[in-house]
């Protein structure tokens, strides 16, 4: 496996489960610094709770996860709030404060976890704002004013306010149509480039997939089955992986 | 010093001014330094360096720190060179210099003592506004109802008795309990005045014209509109805001018939029984504070309510009932159609709506006492 230094995410051994339903068994998996990897796996496989689990909202039952080289099972709430500061979340639609604008949605991590000035805030914030691609009219909007695709600018610019080494994306472009979509993949690549990120991305989004995904890991049977490039996948002969990969759909998005 | 900090030095040489960032220049440290890089800058007069050699962390904001110096420094014509920056930190500065932006000013604010004024006009017309759509929507229940009563068959039965459930079944505990010690405190004050006038026995008229006529129902339309009139709010609102009821409407359905007046219905049903109960819990507290504190026998009680209280004590509360009903579901559904957009929207419209029932209450209550007055009940 990967040189110890370059590992960013190490899940060894992860359990879940909601009541006897079990989600994850026997999960392992390694995100190597610097990379974007893509998660994949049907409907009910648990793609959202992995995430969900990594960053901490969702309590394994047996396991260990790592990030960056700390626990984050059995971390107590100060090594928590270290950890919460180095990665960034991006939740499916957003999930902006509704009762504030862009720009104080983007200002909310800044606030909280550095002494800046007010007007040193707003600049970061502005930044952030063009860094994503949205114009500068929408820093005073409020979320409901926003269009989805701007929402999901929007909220890539909250996960980003504090410069996280990783960023995880909950389907960052279902919902977008084609063009939006693959601006969007375009917009996490360039930032992966020029910001060093590691990005973990749950998705569906073959085009995505294709387009950004330096290695795919592929859920299923309560674990991960398959993990590689993309031409692992195209060899892989797990039934599954077969038909994602090979389905209509991917015939057309892969050509 | 710690590795996580961020320091400025600074130094002459050959008659140029270097500024040399130190550290971690990232979004966690750079709180002081980047006051006082600014205020270097603003003083500079010569041509600046500034070396980021000894820069071991930087990030977007340390960038766009650094950036901004230079970019302000040739703004105003003093020349400024950028040395010593690897590859990844020249990479860094390109692309926060692609996206430069500038934050918009904070807009006018405008003369305080104008904006008051301009205040008070708006929620003026605002006021006016919610009390036409409020008539309004007092009008589409009206006519919705009548054209549901016409065709009974239209009358969400399975709703209709869940809301009764809800609204009625489930808040006999609470209204029992305090329409019982409503009636024990009347007693209670009643008995320690009247005692004085050797006139202990006409506690039973007290407790009973007061509990029958207002407070039996009054208190429980208080009661049902926190509890309730809240509950439709929040419940419709937070339909609103997952377009549910524009699904709804997309499928042919009308929201007013199918969310208000199961509603409505339900509470009209549900208020005067509860009124009812809460009148007889009162007359027991009363009753039994009576009989611990003066000493009046059950018998002796149940006697005098029937030379003190007319029916008419009984009916006109009860007949007040269905009017209340109808104020606190119609609120309660009005505010919920009222919510926009966000969560805090399905909050304060809860609270409004609360606020206005009970307010509306009291005031159609004052009118009731008016017209039994002048009707001689």
């Amino acid at each position: 496996m990967a040189h110890e230094q370059d590992v960013a995410i190490r899940i060894r051994g992860l359990k879940t489960q909601f009541g006897r339903q079990v989600i994850h068994e026997n999960l392992d998996l390694d995100v190597r610094r610097g990379e974007v990897i893509g998660v994949v796996g049907g409907s009910g496989t648990g793609k959202s709770v992995l995430l969900r689990t990594i960053v901490g909202l969702n309590r394994p039952v047996a396991g260990s996860i790592e990030v960056l080289g700390h626990p984050v099972t059995g971390a107590n709430a100060e090594q928590m709030l270290e950890l919460e500061r180095r990665w960034g979340v991006l939740f499916q639609d957003g999930a902006l404060f509704s009762s504030l604008t862009v720009e104080e949605n983007i200002e909310v991590p800044l606030k909280e976890h550095t002494q800046m000035s007010h007007a040193f805030r707003k600049e970061i914030a502005a930044l952030k704002v063009r860094m994503v691609g949205l114009p500068m009219t929408a820093c005073a909007k409020y979320p409901s004013q926003l269009s989805g695709g701007m929402r999901k600018r929007a909220g890539l610019a909250r996960a980003l306010a504090l410069d996280p080494d990783v960023l995880f994306l909950d389907e960052p472009t279902a919902g977008l149509d084609p063009i939006g979509a693959a601006a969007f993949d375009q917009l996490i690549r360039r930032l992966q480039q020029s910001l060093g990120l590691t990005v973990f991305m749950v998705t569906h989004d073959l085009d995505s997939l294709h387009a950004i995904c330096d290695r795919i890991a592929v859920l299923a049977d309560h674990r991960v089955s398959v993990i590689g490039p993309m031409d692992v996948m195209l060899r892989s002969e797990h039934p599954w992986v077969r038909e994602y990969f090979h389905g209509p759909r991917a015939r057309a998005a892969l050509g | 010093m710690s590795l996580d900090e961020a320091q400025l030095e600074t130094w002459e040489e050959s008659g140029r001014q270097v500024l040399a960032p130190v550290g971690r220049w990232a979004v966690g440290s750079l709180a002081i330094v980047e006051r006082e890089i600014r205020r270097h800058a603003d003083a500079a007069r010569g041509p600046i360096v500034i070396d980021l050699s000894r820069i071991r962390t930087l990030d977007t904001a340390g960038a766009w720190t650094i950036y901004r110096t230079a970019r302000n420094l040739n703004a105003a014509g003093i020349s400024v060179d950028v040395i010593g920056a690897s590859e990844e930190q020249t990479a860094l500065i390109d692309a926060v210099r692609a996206a430069e932006a500038e934050p918009e000013p904070d807009p006018d604010t405008g003369n305080s003592f104008v904006n008051m004024v301009a205040h008070i006009g708006q929620s003026a017309i605002e006021i006016a506004r919610e009390t036409a759509d409020l008539l309004g929507f007092f009008g589409l229940i009206l006519v919705t109802a009548a054209r549901t009563v016409v065709r009974p068959r239209r009358i969400r039965a399975t709703s209709l008795f869940y809301h009764m459930e809800e609204v009625g079944l489930n808040a006999i505990p609470i209204v029992g309990l305090m329409s019982f010690l409503i009636g024990i405190v009347l007693a209670f004050q009643g008995a320690s005045q009247l005692q004085r006038f050797g006139a202990e026995v006409f506690v039973v008229n007290l407790v009973a014209i007061s509990v029958l006529r207002e407070i039996g129902v009054l208190m429980t339309a208080i009661i049902v509109a926190g509890r309730s009139g809240s509950a439709f709010t929040a419940q419709i609102g937070s339909m609103k805001v997952n377009e549910e009821v524009d699904a709804m409407q997309t499928l042919g359905l009308d929201p007013i018939e199918v969310l208000v007046l199961p509603r409505l219905f339900a509470l009209a049903i549900t208020l005067p029984l509860l009124a009812f109960f809460a009148d007889i819990m009162g007359l027991i507290g009363g009753g039994l504070m009576a009989w611990i504190a003066l000493d009046i026998s059950p018998a002796t009680f149940i006697e005098r309510l029937r030379v003190a209280v007319s029916m008419w004590s009984f009916w006109v509360g009860i007949l007040k009932a269905p009017f209340f009903a109808f104020l606190i579901a119609m609120i309660g559904c009005y505010e919920g159609f009222q919510v926009t957009g966000s969560a805090t929207s399905v909050g304060q419209r809860t609270t409004r709506s609360v606020v206005e029932a009970i307010f509306l209450v009291i005031v159609v209550d004052a009118v009731f006492s008016i017209f039994f007055q002048i009707v001689g009940i």
